[in-house]
C-alpha cells in the first residue's frame, strides 16, 4: 500500500525567475490492485511516479510504503524495498545488452532460459534480442518492451508503468494486459499504470485523474470511467497523441 | 620450454586470454629474453640480427591460423625497445595476438617500447589484437609505448583491437596505416585510465588507394586525475571513406582531449569525425539504481558495458 500525504513539488521556473508548483498538496492512498492514473499532458503524472521512485524529492509532504515512511530513502533503497518504475522514456546504454539489464533487474544470476522467458512475455523473440545492446539501434517499441521485461524480472509488490502502451502495437497490447496480471499474481501488491488509453483504464480497479498537479478525481473505475468518457472531467483527458490537449493555455489564447 | 611462474601466467591471461602455452605459432618474450617459441609449416619466426626483435613470416594462402607474441616483464627497472616485423603473404586469413604485461614489484621504472610493422599482402585478412596490462605492488612506474605501422596492399583488410584496461602509468601509442586500392583498416581502441595515469593515442591513416577505407573507433574512460589525449588524422588522397570516432566518459578530476584532423585531397574522399566527451549520463545511473544497484555499482556496470 502506498500513501502520499500533502505532497508538493516545486521547481525553479526559468522564465519567471520564480517557483512553479508542479504537484500541489496531493493526498492519495493506493490500495492493492490495479490503479490507473490518467489526465492531460503535463498534468503531473510522471512527476508523481518519480517522487514515488525517489528520483526526485518532494518539497514537502510524506510518502509511506506499507506503512513505512520512505520520503528520505534513496532510489536504491526504495528499489530494494520493492518499488519498480518502468519509465515513459526508457534509457539507452552503450554496451550493456538486454541480458545484462534483465540480469541486473532480476537481482541474481539467472539462466539464459529465464532471461529469454521474460522477453517472450513481452513478445520479443528471445534469440534475436538477448545479446543486443540496449543502444540507439533499438526501435522505440522494442525499447519499451525491454523496459517492461525488466519490470517483470523484478516482480516487486509495487510496479509503476509510465505509459507502457505508448508505441506498442495492437497485438502486444493484449500481451501487456497479461503481463500486468502475471506480475500481480506473482508479487501481489499494487500495479500503477499511467495511461491515456481507454483500453487500459478498462482493466483498472481504480482510476486517478491528475491535472494541473492536483488530484481531480479518484475512485472506482465504474464510477470514474463513465465521467471521463462523457467528457465531464475538468479537462480533456482521453485521446491518443493529440498534443493540443496538453496545452490548454495555447487554446485559451487562441480563443481570446 | 621453461615452466611459467604464477605471475607470468596471470600476465599471460590478462594480455592474451591464454591459460597455458598457446597452440600454433608463438614467441614468448620475458624480461628481454626468449621464454619459448614455436613455428609451424606456414608461420616462421626468426630472431632479428641487427636489432632486438623478431620477424614473423606467414606464407601466402595461410588460412585460419594464429600467432601469439606476448611480452612479459617481471623484472623491475627493465627497459627495452623491440622491433617486430610481420610479413603476411597474399590471400591469408590469420589472427595475431600481441600484448605486453608488466608486473613491477620494485621501485624502478619498467618500460616496454615496441615497434610493430605489418606488411599485409594482397587480399589478405588479418585480425590483430593487442592488450596492455600492468600490475605489481611496487612504486616503480609501468610504461608502454607501442608503435604500429601497417602497410595494406590491394584488397587486404586489417582489424586492430587495442585494449588497455588497467595498471599502465604512462603510455603513448602511435599507429600509422597506409591503405592501397580496395584495402581497408578498422581500429577499435578501448582505454581506461585511473589515478595519475597518462595515455596518449595518435592514429594516422593515409588512404592512398581507390576505394580504400579506414574506420577508427576509440572508447575510453578517464577516472581520478588521469589524462588522455586522442589524436586522429585521416588523409584521403583518392576516392575513399574515412571515419573516426572518439567516445569518452570522464569522471572525477580527469582530463580528456580529442584532437581530430581530416584532410581530403580528392573530390571523392569522404571523411567524417565524431567526438563525444562527457560524464556518465545521469538517467543511466538512475535507471540502474531503480533496478536496485547503488550509485557506484551502477557506475561500474555502465563502464564495464561501455568498454566491453
Ligand atoms: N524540472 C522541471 N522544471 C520545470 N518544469 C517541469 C520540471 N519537471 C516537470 N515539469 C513540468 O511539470 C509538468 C508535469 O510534467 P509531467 O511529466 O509530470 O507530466 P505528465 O502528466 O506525465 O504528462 P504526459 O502525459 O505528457 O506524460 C509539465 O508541465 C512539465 O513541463
Ligand atoms: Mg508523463
Amino acid at each position: 500500500m502506498l500513501e502520499l500525504k500533502n505532497i508538493s513539488y516545486l521547481v525553479d521556473d526559468e522564465g519567471l525567475g520564480d517557483k512553479k508548483e508542479i504537484i500541489k498538496n496531493v493526498n492519495l492512498t493506493i490500495e492493492d490492485g490495479f490503479v490507473a492514473i490518467t489526465g492531460p499532458n503535463g498534468g503531473g503524472k510522471s512527476t508523481l511516479a518519480k517522487l514515488v521512485a525517489g528520483i526526485i524529492t518532494p518539497t514537502s509532504g510524506q510518502i509511506l510504503f506499507n506503512g513505512e515512511d520512505i520520503t528520505g530513502l534513496s532510489i536504491t533503497e526504495r528499489s530494494k524495498k520493492g518499488i519498480t518504475f518502468a519509465f515513459q522514456q526508457p534509457v539507452r546504454f552503450k554496451g550493456l545488452t538486454v541480458k545484462d539489464l534483465i540480469t541486473i533487474a532480476s537481482g541474481e544470476k539467472i539462466t539464459i532460459n529465464e532471461a529469454c522467458g521474460y522477453l517472450s512475455e513481452v513478445g520479443l523473440c528471445a534469440k534475436e534480442y538477448i545479446d543486443r545492446e540496449v543502444n540507439a539501434s533499438l526501435s522505440g517499441g522494442e525499447l519499451k518492451r525491454i523496459e517492461i521485461a525488466m519490470a517483470i524480472a523484478r516482480k516487486t509488490p509495487l510496479t509503476i508503468f509510465d505509459e507502457p502502451e505508448a508505441g506498442i502495437d495492437l497485438w502486444s497490447f493484449q500481451n501487456l494486459i497479461h503481463v500486468f496480471e502475471n506480475i500481480h499474481e506473482k508479487a501481489g501488491g499494487s500495479i500503477i499504470i499511467i495511461s491515456h488509453q481507454e483500453r487500459i483504464l478498462n482493466i483498472a480497479d481504480r482510476i486517478v485523474v491528475i491535472a494541473d498537479g492536483e488530484i481531480k478525481e479518484y475512485g472506482k473505475r465504474e464510477e470514474i470511467l463513465p465521467k471521463l468518457l462523457k467528457g465531464a472531467a475538468p479537462a480533456p483527458i482521453l485521446g491518443d497523441d493529440d498534443t493540443t490537449l496538453g496545452c490548454p493555455t495555447l487554446l485559451d489564447k487562441i480563443k481570446q | 620450454m621453461a615452466e611459467l611462474t604464477a605471475i607470468q601466467k596471470t600476465l599471460l591471461e590478462n594480455i592474451a586470454d591464454l591459460h597455458e602455452i598457446p597452440a600454433g605459432a608463438y614467441n614468448i618474450r620475458s624480461n628481454g629474453g626468449m621464454l619459448g617459441r614455436n613455428t609451424t609449416a606456414n608461420i616462421d619466426i626468426v630472431t632479428k640480427t641487427d636489432k632486438p626483435g623478431i620477424d614473423i613470416i606467414i606464407k601466402p594462402g595461410t588460412k585460419n591460423q594464429s600467432v601469439h607474441i606476448p611480452v612479459l616483464i617481471t623484472q623491475t627497472g627493465l627497459k627495452e625497445m623491440v622491433y617486430n616485423e610481420f610479413f603476411i603473404g597474399e590471400d591469408c586469413d590469420v589472427v595475431i595476438v600481441a600484448g605486453c604485461g608488466i608486473h613491477n614489484a620494485g621501485d624502478e621504472e619498467s618500460e616496454h617500447s615496441g615497434i610493430h610493422t605489418f606488411h599485409v599482402g594482397k587480399n589478405s585478412k588479418v585480425k590483430y589484437v593487442e592488450k596492455h596490462y600492468g600490475s605489481g605492488e611496487g612504486t616503480g612506474e609501468r610504461v608502454m609505448n607501442p608503435s604500429t605501422e601497417i602497410y595494406l596492399e590491394e584488397g587486404s583488410h586489417l582489424e586492430m583491437e587495442t585494449i588497455q584496461i588497467e595498471g599502465i602509468n604512462s603510455t603513448e601509442r602511435k599507429t600509422y596505416a597506409r591503405v592501397e586500392d580496395g584495402a581497408s583498416i578498422v581500429i577499435k581502441e578501448k582505454i581506461m585510465t585511473h589515478d595519475n595515469q597518462v595515455a596518449v593515442t595518435d592514429f594516422k591513416a593515409e588512404l592512398v588507394g581507390a576505394d580504400s577505407s579506414a574506420d577508427i573507433c576509440s572508447r575510453s574512460v578517464a577516472k581520478n586525475h588521469s589524462k588522455q589525449t586522442f589524436k586522429s588524422n585521416i588523409i584521403g588522397s583518392n576516392a575513399c571513406k574515412g571515419h573516426s570516432e572518439c567516445d569518452a566518459i570522464i569522471m572525477d578530476e580527469a582530463i580528456v582531449e580529442a584532437i581530430p584532423e581530416l584532410t581530403a585531397a580528392n573530390i571523392d574522399a569522404s571523411l567524417i569525425h565524431e567526438a563525444a566527451i562527457g560524464k556518465i549520463a545521469g538517467e543511466q545511473l538512475i535507471k540502474l539504481m531503480t533496478l536496485g544497484l547503488t550509485e557506484s555499482e551502477a557506475e561500474e556496470q555502465i563502464i564495464n558495458g561501455f568498454l566491453k
